[in-house]
């Protein structure tokens, strides 16, 4: 039978197990931000030595399951003598591993940005840089924030993954706490509310970005 | 106000193989109107956004008031410094509008001027509300381009150029994306602007606004200009059988 005692009881644990899941996805998308706008920099680059390396980048880390890449990483810390906390440690994978799809992100949206757009502020006599900054990068950003959101999602729940490496996460926790209830059912269906509250949290908060920043 | 002139002189262009500008001459006076007519694919745009530079020239010279646009010399490009120098004296004004969605009328007009000119952004708005009101849109400065008609967008476009204050204005086809009835409102921006004294070139098919107020009308096919004359003389007495024959074109087209 179905315990609601033990259902209602594995929130706890869990919720604090959600920190971290939280903590890993939006650190990771932050992360992710950064590297993979300098990865589309490169990409859209004059050089084609840049330009090599970012499609590498991106091939790599799109071809390779996020779990291997998060072993490979963890074990090749220790033999390159670098002594870096787990949590830290899946922040970093999480994030390199998401660069990838958002260059891909950010080039799809500059792509599709029509050309008039920086040929007026070329007409007007705007440096490259100022385009870039005032016209190119706001517009593609509004158009990607619901595909950033979606990636976002992803995230979470791909850093159940980060289990893996020990980190104590909505997963992780709720491995523990079914053996410790001997009611996996109950403790996994919590899990997965868990996950899906979250999530429908940001698949709100994309809909709302995205109808205020319509133009 | 200070009109600049334009001497284009066997000017070439190629796209790969196909040669879209072939040995064009053309002299644009100060202070007048010329209109560029032709074909749908004769290379009007394509001459236009050479006076700028935003096509890149293969041979021969566009020189703005003596000044060669492009170059250092022949073959060697001037600094994106100098260019971008150059084409401040230089408005355009597109087919598709190309303003700025994210930024309101007055935003859009005032952008130039602030990280271009370098103005404070309380002159640079007070400017750019000036600019808005000469093309009668003082009431629409918060408006952003989607809250905007099509003609009232082709007249930020206007404005976001004149407020730069050139001495040359170019225009692709400003009204050829516009509904009918909103074609009116740009024309006579247009006109206000001619009457005082501003050099352009219009690209365009409003053979009415053509014959009225240009000063001179060029004609081109297939990547020729085929001939330079006054309206007078293009519209009523041409001397070249393909002008005759584009002329018949257009008014069986828009007879009824
Ligand atoms: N970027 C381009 N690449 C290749 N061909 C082009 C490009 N732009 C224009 N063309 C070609 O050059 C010719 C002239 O184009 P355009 O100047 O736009 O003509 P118009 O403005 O008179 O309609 C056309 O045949 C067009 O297909
Ligand atoms: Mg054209």
């Amino acid at each position: 039978m179905f315990s609601i005692p033990v259902f209602l009881e594995s929130f706890q644990p869990l919720m604090w197990a959600a920190q971290y899941t939280l903590l890993i996805s939006v650190l990771g998308i932050l992360l992710g931000l950064v590297i993979g706008t300098l990865i589309c920099a490169a990409r859209l680059s004059g050089s084609r030595l840049l330009r090599g390396f970012g499609g590498l980048w991106v091939s790599f880390l799109r071809g390779v399951p996020l779990l291997v890449q998060l072993l490979v990483f963890y074990y090749a810390l220790p033999v390159i003598g670098l002594d870096v906390a787990p949590t830290a440690a899946a922040v970093i994978c999480v994030g390199v591993c998401a660069s990838a799809y958002i260059s891909e992100i950010w080039r799809g949206a500059i792509a599709a940005l029509p050309r008039g757009q920086a040929e007026a502020a070329r007409a007007i006599g705007m440096s490259p840089r100022d385009t870039w900054i005032r016209i190119i990068l706001p517009q593609a950003f509004s158009m990607s924030l619901p595909a950033l959101v979606n990636e976002l999602i992803l995230l979470v729940k791909a850093s159940s993954l980060v289990s893996v490496v020990g980190i104590l996460e909505i997963t992780r926790a709720s491995q523990a706490q079914a053996a410790t209830t001997f009611r996996p059912l109950e403790v996994y269906i919590a899990a997965a509310c868990i996950y899906l509250a979250i999530n429908l949290c940001l698949a709100a908060l994309g809909r709302y970005l995205e109808h205020r920043t319509a133009v | 106000m200070q009109a600049s002139s334009v001497e284009i002189s066997k000017v070439n262009k190629f796209y790969g193989p196909f040669h879209a500008l072939k040995d064009v001459d053309l002299s644009i006076p100060p202070g007048k109107v010329t209109c560029l007519i032709g074909p749908s694919g004769s290379g009007k745009s394509t001459l236009l956004r050479c006076i700028n530079f935003l096509e890149e020239y293969d041979s021969g010279e566009v020189r703005i008031d003596g000044k060669l646009m492009g170059y250092d010399a022949p073959g060697r490009k001037m600094s994106g410094k100098k260019l971008r120098q150059m084409r401040r004296g230089v408005g355009m004004v597109f087919q598709q509008f190309n303003l700025w969605p994210h930024m309101t009328a007055l935003q859009n007009v005032a952008e130039g001027l602030i990280r271009v000119r370098g103005l404070p952004k309380s002159e640079a708005e007070a400017r750019a509300t000036d600019a808005l009101r000469k093309v009668g849109l003082a009431d629409k400065t918060g408006n952003h381009p989607a809250r905007l008609s099509g003609g009232q967008q082709q007249r930020v476009a206007i404005a976001r150029a004149i407020a730069m204050e050139p001495q040359l204005m170019l225009f692709d086809e400003p009204t050829s994306a516009l509904d009918p009835e909103l074609v009116g409102e740009v024309l006579n921006v247009m006109k206000t602007l001619a009457s005082e004294g501003m050099t352009m070139v219009v690209v365009t098919h409003e053979m009415g606004f053509a014959a009225h107020v240009a000063d001179q009308v060029a004609f081109m096919e297939k990547g020729e200009l085929v001939a330079v004359d006054s309206p007078q003389g293009i519209f009523h007495a041409p001397k070249d059988e393909r002008i005759w024959n584009f002329l018949r074109t257009y008014r069986e087209r828009n007879a009824f």
